[in-house]
Parts: C-alpha cells; structure tokens; sequence
C-alpha cells in the first residue's frame, strides 16, 4: 500500500515556500488569453436583448427591423410570447452579427410588447413585503423565555446587510463553436470538468460531444459553475450561422443586473447574558432575500452556536430581482456580520470590552482553543488592549474604533482526479480537469508534483482547464487546493513507484527502499547508490508511466492529505469623520489557519484580497433597485461601488502556520478569510461612534442617520 | 442577411454624426468630460471629421501601423480586442471607471474604452503587449510577479499600463501618491497589498535600470 502522506514539515522543499505563481509572466504581460480574447477566424459576436421591466408577460416579438439589418447572422427568441419574466434582465432574444456594434443595433431593432405585472424589489422593510414574505420555521433550543426573564443584562438591535453582486471583472459569457462533430465551448467558468455537460444537457446533446477550454478566467465568486442560457443561446446562435464561433459576454448592467448576487440579510436580535459577559440567551427574527426565491436562514448564532437557549425565526423574502447564485462563503459573511455586531452590542451595553466578551463566549464554538488563540494574536497584531476604549477617541471631528468578526468554515477537498505522466525522457506532465480562478491553482498543483517526485518546479508541466482531462470537482467552497493537491500527490507517489520497479535492478536495492530527491533516484540512507532522474526515466523503456490519483472526500481525512474546520479572526481599526460621516479604514489584521498552507505567498493574497472585498462590502457594496421602475439603478461600476488602492488601508495578515494546523492537512482557504471582516469595520465603526450603524454598507448618510437618532434619542 | 464583407471597399465617410461631432454641436463643454485629457484634445482640434459607414484608418501601435476597418463609434479598445487580436486591454465596465482598458496614447495615460479609433490617428498608441519583447517581462510586470499583485489577472494588464503612465511621470513616488495615482483602476480579487508593494520595486528597479 502505497504511502501518500505528505512529507514532514521540516523535510519539504517546495510546498510551504514562497513561490510566485507559474501564471504570473502571462498575466501580467497580458499574453494570457481569457476567454473574452478568444479570437477566432470568422468570428461573430452575440448580444441579448433583456427585459426593462421586472414583472410582465411578453405578448408579442416583431424581429422584421432587426433582420432586415446587414450583417446580422442568426436571431433567435428566448423568451417568446406568453413567457412571465420575474426579474428586470431577463433574457428576451439574442443576436450573432459579423460585428458587435452591428448585433447591439439589431438588439435595439427588436421591438418587444408586454404586458406591465406588479412587482416587488425591495425587502428592507419587511412589513412592506406583504405576501412575499414567507415563514420559513422557527428553531428553538433551551428555554429562551426564562433565559431573558432571568438575565442580568440585555441588549436588542436592528442589522442589515444588503444585497451585493459577484461584479466579476470578466463578465459571464463564452467564445462556442457549434462544429459538425463537436461543440467547442470557451467559458469563463469555475467548472472545467461540469459545465460541459451542463452545456450538453441544454442543448441536448451528448456530453461528450462539447470540449471545454478555459486556460484563465477573470473571477468568478461563487457565480461562474453553471454553463448558463447566454452560453447555450451563444452555441445555437452558432449553429444557426453555421458554425461560425460566436462570442457572447454579458455587458457590465447586465452582468450586474441578472449574474448572481450575495442574499441580503436583515435580523432584530436578542441578547441575554451575565454582567460577567457570558451570553445565556439568543433570539433572532431574521428576514432575506436573494430574488424570486427567497433567501434562507444564515447560520445564527454564528460559530457562537451552542449559545445555552435560543430562539430563531426566518422569513424569506421573494423578489422581482435578479436570482442568486454562491457568494464567497455563502450566508456565512452576513451570519457573521449579525452576530458578531449583537455580541459587540451586549459587550457596550454591559461596559465590557468586547474582546472580553467573545474571549469568553467562545466556550460555546466548536473550537474554543483556536479561537482564544487567534482572538489572542489578532488583538496583539492590531495592538488591541492599549488602542482599545469604550468610550469614544476623539481628534477634532475624527473618532477611532475597533472592531471584532469571526468566522468558521469547512473547506475539506473536493473529488478530483490526476494523471501524472514521466516520460522515458525525464519530463513530467500532470493533467487534470481543474482550473485557475486566480487560486494559484496551477502554482500549487506543479509545488507538490515536484516536491513529491524530487524535482524542480520548472521540470513538471501542469495542465488544466480542459474537459478532456481527468474530472477535478469545480472551484466552490474552498474545496479546490485540498482536492488537487490531494489527487496530485496520490498520482505522483503512484507514477514513482512504478518507475522505481524499473530502476530497483539496476541500482541492486528493492524498490521500497528507493526515493526521489535533488533530480535523482536513490537508496534511502546509502546516496551512493543512486542515479539521477534523467538517467532513472531511461530505464522505463519506451512507454511512458502514467498513473492517476484520486482524491475521495469520503477518505481523504483518514489519508491524512486534506480535512476540513478553517477558524479565522479579523480585527479592524476604522477612523470616522463625524461632521461628513465618511469611514476610513485605519488596519486590517487577519488571523487565518487553514491547515496545511502550500503556497504562504498566494495564500496571503487570498486572504488580503478577501480584506479588501470586506472593505468594499461593509465601507460601499449595494446594488440598489428602484421600486418604481423595478430596475436596478446602479448596474454599472460608477455607483456599484469598489474599493480602489486607497480605500483600504494598512492590511496585515498572520497565516496561523503550526505544527498541529500542519498535521490536519489541507484545509481550504477562499471562503474563510472572506467572513469576518465586515463584521470587524462595522463593530469598529459602531465604538467610534459610540452608536451603531445599523446597516451596511457604512455610507456617510448612514452613519449621519445613526448619529441624528442618537441626538434625537 | 448578408455579411458586412459585401460593402464597399472604398466607402468614403459620409455625412453622420460622431460622439465627437456631438458634443461639440451640443455645446457641451470639456469639462463635463471627468478625465480632463480627452477634453483637451477635443478642444484642441478645431474641426472633427463627421463620418459614418466602415472606414479605414491606420493607427500607429506600439512603434507598428496597423490598418484597421472601424465604423465611427468603435472605441479604441474594441478595435484592438476586436479587430486587431489584441486583448491585453480588457473590457470591464466599458464607461470609464475601472482602467481594466489603460493604454498610454500620445504619452497620456487614457482609458480605451472611452477613446474611440478614429481620433488617435497619428498619434503613437502603447498596449500591455508593446512593454516588452515576446518572453520577456517589463521591470513593473516582474514586481507584480513578484509580490503576487494578481491573482485572476484581468485587471492586471490595465494596473500595469497605469502603473507605467504613473512612473513615467513620477519615477520617485512615495506610498501615498502610488494610492491616489493609481486610484483610476479597479480590481476584484482585492491585489492591491501586493500591488503597492510592487510599483515601489517596480519603480526602483526602473530607476537603477
């Protein structure tokens, strides 16, 4: 039975070091081709015509102006006469012409009649909902009644998150070509190995008859698995014209507007608690939305979940607006935001400082040791004890405070396969049906290829981002380094056993005995006894070796390669202007584990980068929609706001790298570090203030509002 | 229908109107215009060409003439990733805001998707794909290697076409001016830890060559 646990920490060469990410040299001379520069001979582009409205039923189509435009090669319908369309964006037709101004034309040439329906976009007052709320159960645990009678203190508040979009910078969308044999499919996707058949499915063709490349692709978040109606009405644009490839991305309104956004959340909370700051009781009436279908319960009380008695209430909201789709640890930011923001309310309302009081709450997490630890480091990073007053730090009009948010995630490694080929020549390929969503994915498959055949990073070739490769599951819920690397390893230690049976005679040892190390094959404790790695592949003869490696979520924890359980803490250090009401964000500090970290470098700029995405949603991120027209008014990157580079501060990240974090293997990073920063800058802002805002994003009018109630209070 | 192939060859512009030719009918003053540098060059051409139908114009891209069949409203940046297979210059909000398009034309740093083909004629036009030869990497790409100030990659190019317009201007810029300097550029993965990072390194190693 082959051994496949990962070398120990001391012994590794490759993983665990600082290397730069392979993909790098391509991005940044923009030579890497996405597949929004795909370029191909006879091209054509495609656009769709959506609705303006949120709620109607289509009566009729006319396309005679659209057709009657040169250059047009193929209009199809969408969604045809009787469809009820739900949300403004909706997908009506779709054109391919030679040009994309002459198909935006022909978009514009279609004339579509409907009939107006009444529609509901906004949910932020629940009691304006009407029917479309819907109660979706209640849980209760303990008895919270008797915990609230018999409390020392407690505390009640308003929050809210609302809904945000994916923004991808690449906008959904593919390059497809509808060829006699195959379709050729060039999606921007997070799902090499599913969205063909996805796209298969739609079409209703065999899977095997669609090739999926994509080499790179601009950020997805949780909003690019699916092969999606635009990438299946770009395939029959295709066909109808053809063959000819068709390019269909969606434009940035309606990228925002209909490709996936983050539910909102809104809660009235109920604190009971100690004066000594233990929390005995919880009671959440909580309310979301993410479109037509409503939007579930976020995890509450967050990682705070064995809170003693409990009560929660939910009710989902159904709106005219685009649908969701996951967003970077889905629910949990927002389950995060609300707790940790009523945690820091008890906090004030009993004069303790908070970090105190999540200190001693995490008795009733699931894991109290990391936390303590964690919370223990971030407040020493950001210099909590002495920066920290309840009161409230004044500078002329500027007010500074600190914030607490946590967060929890599994993250263990999804299924996935890997060939690993050594050809008799030396060189090594790894294929495998994954992809590179800016994960460094490609940088930490080729570290632990390498590592484990002894070998330098440049002498293994790593393929990706095709369909014909072994299937790797799709890039969601930080499960994709776990996965690979696992698969990997498994396909590398396969492939070197077998070619240290080719060697073993030669070098007069059982092949057992043998190792790969420094670009050789050796004896283990005799290095006289060796050959180097060129010289080893000679011996296999003419076939190369390939051996797969499978990663199998059921029994990957046993084999010890990767698990699950991410613990992370952010703290945040905000200045406020209270005469403008604008928030600046002083620090970050980030305590992040996610077990065995293979690449320190990428990782870091995972976490940073989900920092900066918890700055954009706490400090400027909405999308806003208009109840009048049931449009939403800011589907374009002017007022879909994001942080620029001066936005965000100083930003310090603490990779919690330990020997007992090591020992439970790779556990997925992209969703844990994108949490509990929200809820850090919001908390932070709410003890600058010395009242909290009761919904994110903090914008000066909000934070102008909070300080006139609490005038007029 | 039939193909846009069949029109004429030679067709001469004719009498339309361009965005260009627009606002100067309507009165509009280059201050409405935000970035301020197109608004000076529309001010300083005194006539604008009105023209409409596919024309031929040739542009001049990195150091090389490239001749290129556009209709009138085609931005820069769709002549390039659409007709001239150079797609270093991304489109992502497609209205000015983000710099994912950043191209330095006539030494000013603009935004591609805001520029249409037709009026930078003449003038020299540089791309992400002209910093440096094939296989090699210019000094500011090497630093956001470097410090890993990418992590997608699609805003990349346009970080780092910024980031050259900004040095040139500024070759000794200390931390706060790399802030506001490249404050006209968006990313989404967040990159920007590495990104301050690297125009520092990016901008020393320029300097000693």
């Amino acid at each position: 039975m082959a051994e496949y646990k990962w070398p120990p920490m001391d012994k590794r060469r490759l993983m665990g070091k600082r290397i730069a990410r392979l993909d790098g040299p391509m991005k940044s001379s923009g030579r890497a081709k996405y597949p929004s520069d795909m370029n191909r001979s006879d091209l054509l582009f495609g656009a769709l015509l959506t609705s303006p409205h949120a709620h109607a039923k289509v009566k009729s189509i006319d396309l005679a102006a659209a057709k009657a435009i040169e250059g047009v090669t193929a209009i199809r319908v969408i969604s045809g006469p009787g469809t009820e369309i739900q949300w403004a964006g909706t997908e009506v037709c779709a054109v391919s012409a030679v040009t994309e101004e002459i198909a935006r034309d022909a978009v514009k040439a279609i004339k579509v009649d409907y009939e107006v329906l009444p529609h509901l976009v906004k949910e932020e007052n629940l009691a304006k909902v009407g029917a479309r709320a819907k109660a979706a159960g209640e849980q209760v645990t303990g008895d919270p009644d008797k915990a609230f009678t018999d409390a020392e203190a407690k505390t009640s508040g308003d929050y809210g998150i609302p809904v945000i979009t994916h923004c991808c910078l690449e906008p959904h969308g593919s390059v497809v070509a509808w060829g006699a044999d195959k379709i050729d499919f060039w999606p921007s996707t997070q799902a090499v190995s599913t969205v063909g058949g996805d796209l298969a499915k739609m079409l209703e063709l065999p899977a095997t008859q669609v090739h999926v490349d994509c080499q790179y692709m601009g950020g997805g978040f949780g909003a690019k698995f699916p092969a999606d109606r635009w990438g299946a009405e770009a395939a029959r644009l295709s066909k109808e014209s053809g063959g000819r490839p068709v390019k269909m991305f969606l434009d940035r309104a309606t990228e925002l507007t209909i490709a996936g956004v983050r539910p909102s959340h809104f809660a009235k909370i109920k604190v009971a608690g100690k004066k000594d700051g233990t929390i005995t009781g919880w009671q959440s009436e909580s309310w979301a939305t993410g479109g037509i279908g409503g939007g579930g319960m976020a995890p509450l009380p967050y990682v705070f979940t064995n809170i003693p008695n409990r009560r929660m209430n939910h009710t989902q909201v159904s709106l005219n607006t685009g649908p969701a789709r996951a967003w970077r640890a889905p629910n949990h930011p927002q389950a995060s935001f609300l707790t940790c923001s009523a945690i820091t309310d008890f906090a004030d309302t009993i004069g303790m400082d908070p970090l105190e009081v999540f200190l001693k709450n995490v008795a009733v997490s699931a894991r109290p040791e990391t936390y303590t630890k964690q919370l223990t480091k971030a407040a020493e990073l950001i210099d909590w004890k002495k920066k920290y007053t309840h009161g409230l730090k004044k500078t002329g009009t500027l007010r500074r405070g600190l914030g607490i948010g946590i967060a929890t995630w599994g993250g263990a490694g999804h299924a996935s396969k890997c060939k690993l080929t050594i050809h008799p020549d030396g060189t090594v390929e790894v294929e495998i049906g994954s992809q590179d969503i800016g994960t460094a994915t490609r940088t930490c498959i080729t570290q632990v290829a390498a590592e484990t055949l002894g070998l330098p990073m440049s002498a293994v070739k790593v393929k990706l981002g095709d369909n014909s490769y072994p299937p790797s599951g799709p890039s969601g819920g930080s499960t994709t380094i776990g996965g690979v690397s696992s698969s990997t390893r498994k396909a590398a230690v396969n492939a070197l056993e077998k070619l240290f049976e080719k060697v073993a005679p030669s070098l007069g040892v059982a092949p057992d005995q043998l190792e790969a190390d420094d670009s050789r094959v050796l004896a283990k404790g005799n290095p006289s006894k060796a050959m180097s790695w060129k010289q080893a592949c000679q011996k296999i003869g003419p076939t190369p070796i390939s051996e797969m490696g499978e990663n199998e979520p059921r029994t990957a924890a046993r084999e010890g390669l990767n698990t699950q359980g991410a613990s992370g803490i952010q703290m945040a250090e905000v200045e406020v202007d209270i005469e403008t009401g604008v928030v600046r964000i002083v620090e970050v500090v980030a305590v992040q584990d996610c077990g065995l970290v293979v690449n320190p470098k990428t990782a870091e700029s995972q976490v940073a980068g989900a920092m900066i995405m918890s700055v954009c949603s706490a400090l400027m991120e909405e999308r806003i929609t208009d109840q009048t027209t049931g449009r939403v008014l800011n589907a374009d990157m002017e007022f879909y706001k994001l942080a620029g580079l001066p936005d965000v501060g100083k930003l310090t990240v603490h990779m919690d790298i330990t020997p007992e974090h090591d020992a439970r293997g790779i556990i997925g990073l992209g969703e844990p570090c994108a949490i509990g920063g929200i809820a850090a800058i919001a908390n932070a802002a709410a003890n600058a203030l010395g009242v909290r805002v009761p919904m994110v994003p903090l914008t000066p009018e909000r934070v102008l509002a909070a300080l006139a109630n609490r005038r007029n209070a | 229908m039939s193909s846009s192939k069949e029109k004429s060859k030679d067709q001469q512009p004719k009498s339309a109107f361009s965005r260009r030719s627009w606002l100067q009918g309507a009165g509009v003053s280059g201050s409405v215009l935000t970035t301020g540098l197109l608004a000076e060059d529309a001010q300083a051409q005194t006539v604008a060409n009105v023209m409409s139908g596919e024309v031929e114009i040739t542009l001049d891209i990195n150091g090389k003439k490239r001749s290129v069949k556009v209709e009138p409203r085609v931005t820069l940046l769709d002549a390039l990733r659409n007709r001239l297979d150079m797609t270093g210059a991304k489109r992502v909000c497609d209205r000015g805001t983000c710099g994912a398009c950043t191209v330095i034309v006539g030494g000013k740093v603009m935004y591609g998707c805001s520029v249409l083909a037709v009026d930078v004629v003449g003038k020299p036009i540089q791309t992400i794909e002209g910093l440096a030869p094939e296989g090699q990497l210019h000094p500011i790409s090497k630093a956001f290697v470097n410090h890993d100030a990418q992590q997608c990659g699609y805003c990349t190019p346009g970080f780092i076409m910024a980031t050259k317009g900004f040095l040139d201007r500024n070759p000794n810029p200390t931390a706060e001016q790399i802030d506001k300097g490249l404050s006209g550029n968006l990313c989404r993965c967040g990159t920007y830890m590495g990104m301050k990072a690297a125009v520092l390194e990016a901008a020393k190693e320029i300097k000693n060559g």
